[in-house]
């Protein structure tokens, strides 16, 4: 604004265009993109858990688990076919595979991951080759757990402060909410006598989400303040909230299916609550200058400009 | 690969006539950018973006007025070329950096990765556009629209080389003529982006025009980022294990 | 100059990279404010009391320089006993008459001139007839090439001792005072322009409407012409006072005029009542001595353009055909006449009156009282769609379906689809190829004028009243499919004709019996050997720095004018450094064309009664006056004085603290409803307007609004005001204001600026505000704003008429406008306090 240079800004800490951006957000639309974040993870988490019960051979459980990791997978898929708008744009992600894209990685980890989650699930309900689906079942594990973690990489990778900077704690928080959420789902759709590894995933997966998710708002500091003000503040303490609130009923529900139920209902409205939440913070972090300046200009001022070692 | 070619944007001798911008957009069939009034001294395209590649920013201070033509940096390590995932985006011959509209398929992907937030989606075609560096006239020979329409020759374009040691004579001559403020951007190779193709010459902080004190490339930090999500791979598969293997 | 001519402006940048000092001096910090050395904020309308106080501290102590003053310009020469300064009179010269308003400027004339007898017209005396005369230098008949003269500048009547006095209270306190520039600002300036004149050094003025648009007008470029000539900086290189021009080819259409009192290359039209013939005619209109002296060989040699064959000797070469004056016919005065109804008709060619012209309100009611009405444009500007989309249809003052004005539109061809010459402000004619035919029925001016003429001449009797038109000499060649007419056949015959049909290579060879035609003498030789010389390319690579092969300049492609003055009285360069054109010992020499007749040796003196220029010396290099010399002080041919005198402008918050003469005694009011004007020192309308462009549009936004790319870089009208004066009205950035005078209220963007600074006036603050006008109500436009002309009343420059807009007073409210009614009545209140 042509005001002085002193009263451009409110706090004189930093300066900036008019107080505007200086990195564009992200332009992902909710709630596609959060809603994919989700279901890919629930669908990886519970790739995993398919391979495991599969290799420990419970039946019930790993049938539940094929078909969350089935159900997730094509549900992202649709949700990321939205974000972009047309399917063939997902078709044009595969025209190349490219390491330094995480989108690319991203998008060929999902193909094979609902490949091989669809092969497990379509050999489950048919009876068809049963051994290809066991195969696939034990496969989509290690699909999975790229699935559950990819997307943080996907967030880490780019310019916006809040997902940059959280580059460590994203992929635990991410892999967490995963576990949680494909525990809750697997516990809900298991008969009880089996389900304990489900809750005990459910419940352990809660603890790393939201362990993971305190120690990177205490690590970023200034990057951090996104996560922890407005939208996106409410959205990960809800999160929080609804993801111990149902690992501890989890834990605690015992024979109740009601219990159950609500308990994984919580830790599912909780993992959305983080995915929504962290992509808030990012658009937060992306939209106010400070975040991306004030960073930047301490390096500056310590002596330490960013370099590209190596490149 | 022919010799790499950037701009020399010399902010000292803009006169923020703007030129840069609409050449920009006859000679691409850009569209316009809407008609706001935003109340920021002469500024009304606001910033870089699908719509404007050319920006020219206009900072009012105590007697000062500054004014300075932005433009995509055509960076060494290119952020939006190497998220792209469909290779849409490309390094030319020129070493620069363009999106293949043909090829874009919109993801949006290079938007947030941009630590200048320069490149953008056009909503209404939903792919990404930026600057170009006039690819199309470089392989004519000729050189980019907005240089060619800058009347006052802040805008420079030619070998980048060149263009550096042009643009270190001209800063110490402003330091000798007492424009001690006057600083160069993005020149240096060993920055966090390896250098831009496209640099300026600033009278003030990059961070008063606009842009960014001290840019990285995203994909600088991938193999951390690639290590840590493998960690947090390995403890979802440990985690998971542990739950089946525990108890029976 | 950045924000309107940034092309240009490339050179002031080269030049100050070169090491040039340049100053900015505006009410408004613009992009050029932001690009140069010192910027000089100043309260509009004060720039001869800046100027005065200049020439005052090169005259007290003693910078002028000296030996070119004395040899090239009027310093020495005595005036008529009779005059009386404005120091003597309080703001008044000696000569005026109360009743009228007018001077009787027959006491300024130099001693031993013989004042032309008194010659009552309905206008008023014949001086006083503004714009009547632009025989310029001129001082009536039998005046001596040689008036009488102190060569020591003591004598107390000589023209060095009158300025001296004149200038003697414009200080650098009455600078604070009424411009608001500081006293060290002031002279951190005086000595960078003294510092930077003399042998070695130039200095140079650039100027725009920024000081034509006042009621003082003339006199500001006067003021800087005075300050020229004492620093030795005309006809030198890197000298001169340049003017930028509004839009392209301004300067083309004052040499071959759309101005209602001229005729091309500057000379007077003729007037019903003081011409009887040609002979009388001549022996009015200008000087024996001087180049002017040869006037009847371009006169005649127009007619003979014009009338060809039909034009001879015994009928005066057709001259009784030419129209005649018989008062003001200027834009103003047209619109009163159309708005009284006694004009009917009108062509509106390339211009845009209901938004670009002073009080569009009055613009546009005389429009709506018209029996047709043609505009010409690439877009339906506002002056062709008033009677659908004006302001006043809002109001209810007009009403649609009783506006009796048939609007004829005709889409004209851009300046890509037709051929023809650019006449830059350096005089420069350059040369416009046409790349494509324009699409549809828009056609060019010359298509235009030339099938009309030829449509009128088809109709046209035998009467005697016809005789003019149907004699022309009408027959341009057409060109495909569009019959346009051959540009360059209007230039060859612009260029002349010797009798064998020769194309004339030079202006001296027009001949005064009827053997030459020449559509306009000052251009004559851009045809030379048959060449367009306009046309002509060389790059600057491959030619000198005076580029004489770049275009063709007139006079002569002369590139400087006055030249003669580069070089001392014995014609020597006044330095190496500033070595132009000079004497080798048998010839005029030098990179540019010698505007002097090359033989003509500097000890040359004119015999008695020597006429033209053979009547002026070999050291009279200002060859089109009648004494060869720089006029510090103007005998005659201005309305309003012979020395620039600050007046405040009509519409002012402050006291003329120089004289008790308030405002410019001479300037014409219009003192009619529709041109109510806000009281002097009013404290209704305490805020100081000036209007101003922008970068980003053109004029009137005729040719900006519509296009999308110019559209968004400035889509909304605004004004600028100081963060002081936005906290004082509680204005707030980006949000409405409206702004207040007497003639209507409209609503601006508000852009709250630190560049606007609020000015400290003998103790008082004085807030101005800045308002761009390029907006109107339609003009195809991607953008729309209220209209920044609406606000200035119409209050004349009496030498050439020109409009008041560069300084007003107005009130500014915070928020929008009233709509309809409630606006009359919101200007009501203001009108009556």
């Amino acid at each position: 604004m042509p005001r002085r240079r002193d009263e451009m800004v409110p706090d004189a800490e930093f300066r900036s265009y008019y107080g505007q951006p200086v990195i564009k957000q992200p332009i992902w639309h909710e709630p596609h993109m959060p809603t994919y974040l989700y279901l890919g993870g629930l669908s990886g988490a519970a790739g995993a858990m398919a391979a495991a019960a599969r290799l420990t051979g419970r039946d019930r459980l790993e049938l539940a688990a094929r078909m969350t990791a089935f159900a997730g997978a094509s549900a992202g898929a649709a949700f990321l076919v939205a974000e972009l708008g047309r399917p063939m744009r997902f078709l044009n992600m595969l025209r190349v595979f490219k390491l330094t894209s995480p989108m690319s990685v991203g998008s060929w980890t999902l193909a094979a991951h609902s490949g091989l989650t669809g092969v497990a699930a379509g050999s489950a309900v048919t009876g068809l080759l049963p051994l290809a689906g066991d195969a696939a079942s034990v496969a989509s594990g290690l699909s999975g757990v790229a699935m559950a973690t990819y997307t943080a990489v996907l967030l880490a990778d780019t310019a916006v402060p809040a997902w940059h900077e959280g580059m460590r704690e994203l992929p635990f928080l991410f892999s967490g909410s995963a576990l949680a959420s494909a525990g809750a789902a697997v516990m809900l759709t298991t008969p009880r006598a089996q389900a304990g590894p489900a809750r005990a995933a459910a419940a352990a997966g809660a603890v790393a989400e939201v362990v993971a998710g305190g120690l990177m708002e205490r690590r970023l500091g200034l990057v951090g303040e996104p996560y922890r003000k407005g939208r996106a503040g409410r959205l990960m303490r809800a999160s929080r909230v609804l993801t111990l609130g149902g690992a501890l009923l989890a834990t605690v529900a015992g024979r109740s299916r009601a219990l159950t139920a609500l308990s994984g209902l919580a830790i599912t409205a909780g993992a959305l609550c983080t995915r929504f939440g962290v992509l808030e913070a990012g658009r937060a972090s992306a939209k106010d200058p400070r975040y991306t300046v004030v960073p930047q200009r301490d390096r500056l001022d310590a002596g330490r400009p960013a370099s590209v070692p190596g490149r | 690969m022919a010799e790499r070619v950037g701009f020399f944007t010399d902010t000292s001798i803009c006169i923020g006539c703007k030129a840069c911008e609409v050449a920009c957009k006859e000679w691409n069939n850009v569209p316009d950018d809407g008609f706001v009034f935003r109340a920021t001294s002469y500024d009304n395209t606001g910033a870089l973006g699908a719509s404007t590649w050319r920006h020219v920013a206009f900072v009012e201070q105590d007697g000062r007025w500054l004014m300075s033509s932005d433009v995509c940096k055509h960076c060494t390590h290119a952020a939006c070329l190497d998220v792209c995932p469909t290779g849409a985006l490309f390094r030319t011959e020129f070493d620069t950096v363009v999106v293949q509209s043909d090829v874009c398929n919109g993801c949006g992907y290079c938007v947030p990765a941009c630590p200048y937030g320069v490149i953008d989606r056009r909503e209404d075609d939903g792919r990404a556009w930026k600057c170009t560096l006039c690819y199309d006239r470089l392989r004519g020979g000729m050189e980019p629209a907005c240089a060619k329409a800058c009347p006052t020759k802040s805008i420079q374009f030619g070998p980048l080389d060149e263009l550096r040691q042009r643009a270190e004579e001209r800063v110490e001559r402003l330091h000798a003529e007492g424009t001690t403020e006057a600083r160069l951007y993005g020149a240096n190779p060993d920055n966090g982006v390896g250098g831009t193709g496209a640099f300026f010459l600033l009278l003030d902080e990059p961070e008063t025009y606009g842009l960014p004190p001290d840019p990285v490339v995203t994909t600088r930090d991938l193999p951390a980022m690639w290590r840590w999500a493998g960690g947090a791979a390995l403890a979802l598969a440990a985690g998971v294990a542990a739950c089946f293997l525990g108890r029976r | 100059m950045a924000e309107c001519h940034p092309v240009g402006y490339q050179w002031v940048m080269e030049a100050r990279a070169r090491g040039a000092k340049v100053f900015h001096i505006d009410p408004r910090f613009s992009r050029t404010s932001a690009t140069v050395d010192r910027y000089l904020a100043i309260r509009a309308g004060t720039d001869i009391v800046l100027l005065g106080a200049l020439i005052n501290y090169v005259l007290s102590n003693g910078l002028d320089f000296r030996e070119y003053v004395l040899a090239y310009t009027n310093a020495a020469t005595l005036v008529n006993k009779d005059f009386r300064d404005t120091e003597d009179l309080d703001g008044l010269f000696s000569g005026y008459d109360e009743e009228t308003g007018r001077y009787d400027p027959s006491s300024w004339a130099y001693e031993g001139d013989v004042p032309e007898e008194e010659e009552q017209t309905e206008g008023g005396r014949r001086h006083a007839e503004a714009a009547g005369s632009d025989s310029y230098g001129a001082r009536g008949a039998g005046a001596s090439a040689t008036p009488p003269a102190d060569p020591t500048l003591t004598d107390p009547r000589c023209v060095y001792q009158i300025l001296k006095r004149h200038y003697s209270r414009y200080t650098p306190e009455m600078v604070e005072e009424l411009c608001g520039i500081p006293p060290e600002r002031f002279h951190e300036l005086a000595e960078a322009i003294t510092a930077n004149s003399g042998r070695e050094r130039t200095t140079a003025w650039v100027y725009s409407v920024g000081w034509t648009q006042h009621s003082v007008g003339v006199q500001y470029i006067r003021a800087a012409a005075i300050l020229q000539l004492l620093l030795g900086n005309m006809g030198r290189p890197g000298g001169g006072i340049m003017a930028l021009r509004g839009h392209a080819s301004i300067q083309g259409s004052t040499d071959i005029p759309t101005l209602f009192n001229l005729l091309p290359g500057y000379i007077a039209m003729p007037h019903a009542h003081r011409h009887d013939g040609l002979d009388h005619y001549l022996e009015r209109e200008g000087a024996d001595t001087g180049w002017w002296g040869n006037r009847r060989a371009y006169v005649v040699s127009l007619l003979k353009a014009w009338w060809g064959d039909a034009a001879t000797e015994a009928n005066d070469y057709c001259f009784d055909y030419l129209p005649r004056l018989t008062g003001d016919h200027g834009h103003y005065a047209t619109v009163m006449g159309q708005i009284d109804g006694t004009v009917k008709g009108y062509f509106v060619v390339g211009e845009n009156p209901a938004v670009g012209s002073a009080n569009g309100k009055a613009q546009r009611l005389g429009l709506a009282n018209l029996d047709w009405l043609v505009v010409r444009d690439l877009m339906l500007v506002e002056t062709a769609t008033f009677w659908k989309d004006a302001p006043e249809i809002e109001t209810g003052e007009l009403r649609t379906e009783e506006i009796g004005t048939e609007v004829f539109f005709m889409p004209a061809a851009s300046h890509v689809e037709k051929e023809g010459t650019f006449t830059n402000t350096q005089r420069l004619l350059q040369w416009r190829e046409k790349a494509l035919d324009p699409p549809d029925d828009c056609r060019s001016d010359l298509w235009f004028f030339y099938h009309l003429g030829k449509r009128i001449r088809q109709r046209l009797g035998d009467d005697e009243i016809d005789r003019p038109v149907k004699e022309l000499t009408w027959d341009y060649p057409e060109i495909g499919e569009q019959r346009d007419p051959d540009a360059e056949a209007v230039l060859r015959e612009i260029n002349g004709r010797a009798a064998d049909g020769r194309l004339l290579a030079s202006l001296r060879e027009l001949k005064p019996d009827g053997s030459t035609s020449c559509g306009c003498w000052i251009y004559c030789g851009v045809y030379a050997d048959g060449v367009n010389m306009a046309a002509r390319r060389t790059p600057h690579t491959e030619q000198g720095p005076v580029a004489l092969e770049w275009g063709w300049a007139w006079p002569a492609n002369r590139r400087i004018l006055y030249n003669r003055a580069s070089a001392d009285p014995q014609g020597r360069p006044w330095s190496e450094r500033k070595k132009y054109v000079y004497w080798d010992g048998t010839k005029w020499t030098g990179p540019d064309v010698p505007d002097f007749e090359e033989d003509k040796a500097p000890d040359y003196v004119p015999p008695e009664g020597a006429k033209a220029q053979d009547a002026l010396g070999g050291t009279d290099p200002f060859i089109m006056q009648s004494d060869g010399r720089g006029w510090l002080y103007v005998p005659s041919g201005l309305s309003d004085g012979p020395l620039p005198t600050h007046y405040e402008p009509h519409e002012s918050p402050v006291r003329n603290a120089l004289y008790a003469q308030q405002a410019n005694p001479a300037r014409r009011t219009i003192d009619r409803p529709e041109n109510p004007y806000n009281p002097a020192l009013s404290p209704r309308f305490p805020y100081v307007y000036t209007t101003s462009r922008l970068t980003e549009h053109h004029t009137t936004g005729a040719m900006s609004r519509p296009l999308p790319y110019l559209a968004e870089l400035q889509p909304e009208a605004f004004c600028e005001v100081s963060p002081d004066m936005a906290e004082e009205l509680g204005l707030e950035n980006g949000d409405w204001a409206t702004i207040v005078t007497a003639r209507t209220a409209i609503e601006l963007r508000v852009l709250v600026t630190g560049r606007v600074r609020p000015l400290r006036l003998n103790g008082r603050t004085v807030h101005q505000v800045i308002m761009p006008y390029h907006w109107g109500y339609s003009s195809g436009g991607v953008i729309t704003g209220d209209v920044v002309n609406d606000l200035p009343s119409i209050v004349l420059d009496p030498n050439v008429y020109i409009q008041e807009s560069k300084a007003g007073t107005c009130d500014v409210l915070p928020g929008r406008r009233p709509r309809g009614t409630a606006l009359l009545d919101l200007v009501e209140r203001y009108r009556h306090g």
